[in-house]
């Protein structure tokens, strides 16, 4: 691998984990985000499933790009990440069959996850395989940090507890009491909003970094509304 | 139809996302191609479904039994049967009892010829958001050997104590129904309204509405399990309701 693709690799994760993260600044697949972010251990299990889907469907179109009609690209791109996702919740189902009850109807969904399809259509249908593929690794994995981060405060501020479940995974490991036993837990935290609320905070964190990256030192008045991500 | 296409065809694939070239290629043609590859397409992915399918099929009804028999141990110790539970089974009608529409399952635990308890699926129709699925085990004596919630929607932290899985805070409520004699069992309910379980106040509905489920289920299954452990397997209980 010479020093321009090293340099390319290096980009296309830069882009995949901060500069163009799914959840923050895409706000791309919201609808499993805030579905299974109850939990760390559920957040973490769905990204690593959508992590693998987006690696392989985007592969397996780069692979083919040069077969597909560009009228029938969508179909066809339909069609390979729909057999993906099911073949995924077979293999769930069989031998992760605990984890496969509760994520539930959310792995299906993968298949809707808009971000799968966008990063094919805009990335791997234009693409070599392993570039691809490691676009859909690094995209997946700035949407995987950002559930997990999502689901431990949900789950912490929620339940008290850290890691539920997570015995359904790793046999053996046990969750861990963070607070007392008198800790009753802020409900909301586990609702829906919950979600909405801790992502727009993760996002506005995100957007006060960059804004402060942005202004060097004593120049204030450059930043502001002017930086947005 | 024209066959006879021009050489830079497939060519044209690659410039695709260059604003439109006039590709001299007869529409039909283009149609043609393009149903060809989508058909060809979709018979490749299925045909990778189809294997995944195959492959995963014994290990999912595995899976599927062992859960199965995880939850009934959750009523009844697997140390107290040893046939085979989800063999010898027969077929219960809808009874209004069971709050199930269509047939239910019901699983015979024997220890040697010994009848040891029946385990069965009911329904309460009433909870708090939407229906709760029992699982529950009535021992060959009458009494009740345990009940367990094995799907419910109640409201997290509120109503969901009725789960000890999902609420950890409070595990000894469901064990109310351990070796309750069920000779009254169809005027179980709440001490709110004169019974003599215990709620969580504040989240009544989700108590009740799994009490007198599993006091109408009791009911209904407890006096017939004499005729229910007789049936051969795979039998239609039917005539025993009648």
């Amino acid at each position: 691998m010479n020093a321009a693709e090293r340099a390319l690799y290096r980009d296309i994760g830069h882009k995949g984990l901060w500069e163009n993260n799914t959840a923050l600044v895409q706000l791309l697949g919201l609808c499993p985000l805030l579905a299974v972010s109850t939990t760390f251990v559920n957040a973490v299990s769905l990204s690593l499933a959508t992590v693998l889907v987006m690696a392989l469907s985007s592969a397996a179109v780069a692979a083919l790009r040069t077969l597909i009609p560009h009228e029938i690209r969508i179909p066809v791109f339909i069609l390979i990440i729909a057999a993906l996702v099911t073949c995924f919740d077979l293999a769930f189902n069989a031998w992760l069959h605990e984890l496969y009850l509760v994520l539930g109807i959310f792995i299906p969904l993968i298949v809707t996850n808009c971000i799968v399809l966008a990063r094919v259509e805009a990335f791997a249908a234009k693409n070599s395989p392993l570039a691809a593929a490691w676009d859909g690794v690094a995209m997946g994995a700035g949407l995987l940090w950002v559930l997990a981060l999502l689901g431990a405060a949900r789950e912490l501020i929620g339940t008290g507890h850290l890691f539920t479940g997570i015995d359904m995974v790793i046999p053996g490991l046990h969750a861990i009491q963070v607070f007392g036993d008198e800790y009753r837990g802020l409900l909301i935290a586990i609702l829906p909003p919950g979600a909405f609320i801790l992502l727009g905070l993760l996002i506005a964190a995100r957007n006060a970094w960059v804004a402060r990256q942005a202004v060097p030192g004593p120049l204030p008045q450059r930043g502001g509304e002017a930086v947005s991500a | 139809m024209s066959t006879g296409t021009p050489p830079p065809v497939d060519d044209a694939m690659a410039a695709a996302d260059l604003p439109a070239e006039p590709v001299p290629v007869s529409a039909a043609g283009s149609a043609v191609r393009s149903a060809l590859l989508l058909g060809g397409f979709t018979v490749v992915f299925t045909a990778l479904m189809a294997l995944t399918y195959d492959a995963t099929r014994e290990p999912i009804k595995a899976s599927v039994e062992a859960r199965r028999l995880e939850l009934i141990g959750q009523v009844l110790p697997p140390s107290e049967y040893d046939n085979v539970l989800l063999r010898d089974r027969v077929t219960l009608p809808a009874l209004s009892a069971l709050g199930v529409n269509g047939p239910v399952d019901l699983y015979r635990a024997r220890l040697g010829e010994r009848p040891v308890a029946l385990v069965f699926e009911t329904q309460a129709p009433d909870g708090y958001s939407g229906a709760i699925r029992l699982l529950m085990a009535v021992r060959a004596d009458g009494n009740l050997a345990g009940v367990r919630v094995i799907a419910h929607k109640e409201t997290p932290g509120l109503g969901d104590y009725i789960d000890p899985a999902k609420d950890r805070s409070r595990p000894e409520w469901i064990r109310q129904f351990q070796a309750r004699n069920t000779t009254d069992a169809a005027s179980w309910t709440v001490r709110k309204d004169g019974g003599d379980f215990t709620y969580r106040a504040g989240a009544t509905i989700s108590a009740r509405a799994v009490i007198r489920a599993a006091g109408r289920a009791a009911a209904a299954i407890a006096p017939m399990r004499d005729a229910l452990f007789a049936l051969p397997a795979g039998a239609d209980a039917r005539e025993v309701f009648q």
